[in-house]
């Protein structure tokens, strides 16, 4: 690792005091992502500014069904936490599976979140809980946030200081993961959020499989509003050329992949 | 702890150290003055080295020296060497290409040395490693043996023609091939070994003490063999005489091979340290470093062909074998894929004719050689793959195709030179095909088609070949040293026992096994007995730990030794309690004359043979035996594993649902940790099967270089084991004993390819079966 100086950010205007002050200055949170590559020495920040410390930034506030989760929240904390169990268990079972005890207990959401890795998790589950990704200059919803492979519409010294979202009535995460790393290698949330029979609400975020990173699978909400059931996804096609390829999977097999993780998702809210 | 003799299943006496974070291992040990070593390596896979710069670098804080390939060898550091010389079947000996611990002229593979840093930190070492600016011209690469063989293929050293380092047979050729033309019906099958990483938890380490007033070396280092290290670093890479170098192998976190050689690290270290006037310099290899210069296992690619005749005997066995052995020849790496591989290409099975072809080939990647089994796994993966294969192409049951052809009377001498002492191969499949209760399996699978779920079940049976190695033997086949075993056992004069041992010992228990025979033979607590090993210091001569040959040839000089202090204590208790020696008994912790009530305690005969007040007229003081052993043959350990699996069809997902493991170890000293052995193998062999794969790119960048792109078998990737042992001594040593450290990564990947293919009927799977490769069959079969 190339040397750097590390600092903890008082509040949320210190944060930004820091990071414009700095050479090259990283807001850290958690670094379950930029330490192992500094440490392999392919990222050289002057310096970490740590969010973590700021008073109030791992907050989980669940009022009816608004949730609000704090940016420093770990995914332990997530997993763990009785109010969103209550409201959202399947987000708490995502993030019992991210990664393995150390990582679910340094990791945090707001991290994985501003990363958008196109292996993580969470970025389905903002996609399909229609979350709203609150920084520390503005609000943007879910839908916008997420951008491109590690692309966010976060500016320069711009960081999350929260994500919020209506629980949904219903809903479900399944993954398959990368058999080495543990990464998804096609994850899908599905969540149904209720509305009229008509005009039924719900969402589908995908990630892990696209070589645009997380996406919203509009073609199996359409499928999904008319028959809510596994096999209404039969008339979906995921198309292989949108998909990753690497050496734990082709893009076709990642296509077939996406498609398997979406009827269990379905099964398992139905 | 009490007695633990023969048998006991003794927790292990250094366990305490190792779970309590205690061990002692290279990394660990801080001498006052230490600088570090960083390694500046090649990131590409084959090129000239044109210019190295280290202007920068030198004047980097913290730096002493930079030094290159060029200034090594013109120091007169020899040329890194392979020990076992093989001939090609024309006769001509293998095409050696030089191999010199930092490059000179030409890099061969990414992560090859090409210059080397020390500093007074690692950071510094580290820095300074990235700084040296060295310009290449690149040249193209090759990164699989069969397109090395290729006309046009880059050349890695002018030594090997078209890459080829030696075309080599055995077994009998002219009869094979008639024995072909009359088979009933003949099977054939190409079959790949993937290439595998040996990721021992500790990474390598060397730790160089260089006392200038004295011109002596001490090499703390991660050694599966101490002693074979210093032979070497002395005779051959003139590094320090023989008697200015000491090489220690402390706590050694795991080898399976790969820290069996000598590696370019330890050797520029060494050189290094004097050269750049430090008194000590230490490197400690990172993860990264490991993927890139560690040795890699197995990379084979064959054609295999097996005759049965109309009785479903089999009557001849035809194998052609490419093997991929890296830019540079390894330690063993001749020997790994030939002696040690197609002498096994008999099996358990009744073969009149055998002919093996192996072709070692250079490419631009990571040296390769033994691995866990090292030549046996490829040996077996072909037999058992083939008996499966035949059994479903001949319509019958591949258990008892097995049956039909298993060797049934011993010695057995087969085709390909081994001559098998002992073994009952019907008991251990009955053993296995029992507790799989393989008889009710369709109901099972008929069950798990109801879930959606592909079942399948496979069996492998396997022998290979250890206790390596009677030396004459291996010397009229070309290996460069004996591999016999020595020990010395000391008695102290207060009766408590050091056992100095040759064997190394980097997780198999030793300092408890080892002690179990000395705690049997006298009725010693095993807290008064204590094993020492790993320093060149303290154990006069040794040939290390590999080829699971410390029970069978490490554990007899010991039993040979004890003999000898049995003797001498027998005479001196005779001599005090006025007998004769032949009514002398030892036994608890006494010596007593048999039929009466005449003894002495242990501890008072060991004092008496150090007083020196009352000996046997002419006999000499002090109670010390050593003794070197050299086995008469290889042992053979052998058995039958039964695999059943899931497959879930959509995903292509094996679930190992049940492994069985039924071996036959010969003579067992600790049961527990022979459990704990099988266990450990059979992990690194379904790791294989199912998720360990080394991957090249075309321009020979290694892609699966972390453990985010190579599978590690994890906890959760394994079922609970189900394992037994049954028992044939081995009449090849004293004790009985045939090893058991490799059997599991040598028996079980067959037998989980083998019950996949049975789940997804589609016999055309390679190693490893990861969730893309089965689905991408299961597709195929459609």
């Amino acid at each position: 690792m190339y040397e750097t100086t590390y600092s903890r950010a008082k509040d949320a205007n210190d944060a930004a005091k820091k990071l414009r002050a700095a050479d090259d200055g990283k807001y850290l949170a958690g670094g379950m992502t930029l330490l192992p590559t500094m440490k392999q020495r392919l990222a050289a920040p002057s310096d970490l500014i740590d969010l973590t410390h700021i008073k109030g930034m791992g907050d989980i506030k669940v009022s009816r069904k608004n949730v609000t989760i704090g940016a420093a929240a770990t995914h332990a904390d997530v997993a763990t936490n009785a109010k969103i169990m209550k409201v959202c268990p399947s987000l708490c079972a995502l993030a019992s599976h991210i990664g393995d005890p150390h990582v679910r207990n340094r990791g945090t959401i707001g991290g994985s979140v501003a990363n958008n890795d196109p292996a993580a998790d969470y970025p389905a589950a903002m996609i399909a809980l229609n979350a709203t990704i609150v920084t520390n200059k503005r609000k943007i919803k879910a839908d916008r946030f997420f951008v491109d492979l590690f692309e966010t519409a976060l500016k320069e010294d711009e960081f999350i200081k929260a994500v919020t979202f209506t629980a949904p009535k219903k809903a479900a995460y399944a993954k398959f993961p990368n058999p080495a790393s543990r990464y998804a290698m096609a994850g899908v949330f599905v969540a149904d959020h209720g509305g009229t029979k008509t005009k039924r609400d719900i969402r589908v975020g995908v990630t892990g499989a696209s070589s645009g990173g997380v996406y919203r699978a509009k073609d199996m909400e359409k499928a999904l509003k008319k028959s809510f059931s596994a096999d209404a996804l039969g008339v979906c096609k995921v198309d292989a050329d949108d998909m990753l390829s690497d050496i734990h999977g082709s893009s076709a097999y990642r296509a077939n992949l996406v498609m398997v993780m979406a009827k269990r998702a379905v099964a398992a809210v139905s | 702890m009490g007695i633990q003799g023969i048998g006991a299943p003794a927790l292990r006496k250094e366990d305490k150290r190792f779970l309590t974070g205690k061990g002692k291992y290279t990394d660990d040990i801080k001498v006052a003055g230490t600088h570090y070593a960083a390694f500046v390596r090649s990131p590409h896979a084959h090129a000239k080295i044109k210019k190295i710069n280290s202007k920068a670098a030198s004047k980097m804080a913290g730096v002493v020296a930079v030094l290159d390939g060029k200034q090594l060898t013109g120091d007169g550091i020899g040329n890194i060497i392979c020990g076992w010389m093989v001939h090609s079947k024309d006769g001509s000996p293998m095409n050696m290409g030089a191999w010199s611990a930092l490059a000179t002229e030409y890099v061969r593979y990414v992560g090859d040395g090409v210059a080397l840093v020390v500093a007074e930190t690692q950071a510094q070492a580290v820095a300074a490693a990235e700084a040296v600016e060295v310009s290449y011209k690149v040249l193209p690469a090759v990164v699989s043996a069969v397109d090395a063989m290729k006309k046009g293929a880059p050349q890695l050293h002018p030594e090997a023609k078209n890459n080829l380092i030696f075309d080599w047979e055995i077994g009998n050729g002219a009869e094979t091939d008639a024995a072909f033309k009359k088979a009933a019906n003949i099977v054939e099958m190409d079959i790949r070994n993937n290439r595998l990483v040996a990721n021992p938890m500790e990474t390598r380490a060397a730790l160089v003490e260089y006392d200038e007033a004295e011109d002596h070396y001490t090499l703390h280092t991660t050694s599966q063999n101490p002693h074979v290290a210093r032979l070497l670093l002395s005779a051959f890479y003139q590094v320090a005489p023989e008697n200015k170098l000491r090489v220690i192998a402390p706590d050694v976190g795991g080898g399976f091979g790969a820290k069996i050689y000598v590696y370019p690290e330890e050797i520029a270290c060494l050189w290094a340290a004097k050269r750049a006037g430090v008194s000590a310099l230490k490197w400690t290899s990172s993860r990264s470093e490991a993927f890139l210069s560690d040795a890699h296992g197995r990379d084979h690619v064959s054609t295999a062909k097996m005759a049965f005749d109309k009785n479903n005997k089999i009557i001849g066995m035809k194998v052609d074998t490419i093997a991929n052995l890296g830019a540079y020849m390894s330690l063993f790496s001749s020997a790994t894929p030939t002696y040690l591989y197609a002498t096994l290409l008999s099996g358990q099975y009744n073969i009149p004719n055998v002919h093996a072809n192996v072709r070692t080939v250079y490419t631009n990647t990571v040296p390769v050689d033994a691995y866990r089994g090292a030549g046996r796994p490829e040996a077996t993966y072909i037999m058992e793959r083939m008996m499966t294969t035949a059994a479903r192409q001949l319509g019958v049951d591949p258990a008892e195709l097995r049956r039909k052809n298993f060797i049934k009377s011993f010695p057995h001498q087969t085709p390909v030179i081994m001559c098998y002492d002992a073994g009952d191969f019907g008991v251990s499949l009955d053993a296995a095909m029992k507790a799989s209760d393989y008889a009710n399996f369709e109901k099972r699978r008929k069950s798990s088609k109801r879930k959606g779920k592909l079942r399948g079940i496979g069996m492998s049976c396997y022998i290979e070949a250890c206790g390596i190695a009677p030396s004459a033997a291996v010397g009229s086949l070309g290996a460069g040293v004996g591999l016999w075993e020595s020990a010395e056992v000391r008695v102290n004069p207060v009766g408590t026992v050091e056992v100095l041992t040759g064997s190394h010992s980097h997780g198999q228990g030793h300092e408890t096994t080892f002690a179990q025979l000395v705690s049997d033979r006298f009725g010693l607590p095993a807290e008064n007995i204590q094993v020492v090993h790993g320093d060149t210091d303290k154990v006069q001569f040794g040939m290390g730990t590999y080829g699971s040959r410390s029970g069978a040839v490490g554990m007899s000089a010991i039993e040979k030794a004890l003999d000898k202090v049995e003797i001498k204590a027998k005479k001196i208790a005779a001599h005090l309690l006025e007998a004769s020696e032949g009514d002398i008994e030892i036994k608890n912790g006494e010596v007593s004359v048999k039929g009466t009530d005449k003894k002495l305690l242990w501890h008072e005969i060991c004092l008496a043979a150090y007083m020196a007040h009352n000996l046997p007229e002419g006999m000499e003081p002090g109670l010390k035996e050593g003794a070197f052993y050299d086995p008469t043959n290889f042992t053979f350990p052998a058995g039958c594993y039964i695999c059943e699996v899931e497959v879930d069809p959509d995903t292509g997902e094996t679930t190992i649902v049940q492994f069985v493991a039924a071996d036959d170890f010969g003579k067992i000293i600790n049961p527990m940790i022979v459990e704990g052995q099988v266990h450990g193998g059979l992990a690194q062999g379904i790791g294989q099967a199912l998720l360990e794969n080394v991957v090249y790119d075309d321009e020979g960048q290694l892609i699966s270089a972390s453990y985010m792109d190579y599978t590690m078998p994890r906890a959760d990737d394994l079922p609970n084991f189900q394992v037994s042992t049954t028992e044939t001594k081995t009449p090849s040593n004293p004790l009985g004993i045939k090893g058991c450290g490799e059997a599991g990564a040598i028996g079980s990947p067959p037998a989980v390819i083998n019950a996949i293919t049975d789940a997804i009927g589609n016999n055309d799977l390679t190693m490893p079966a990861s969730p893309q490769n089965v689905w991408a069959a299961i597709q195929a079969a459609k």
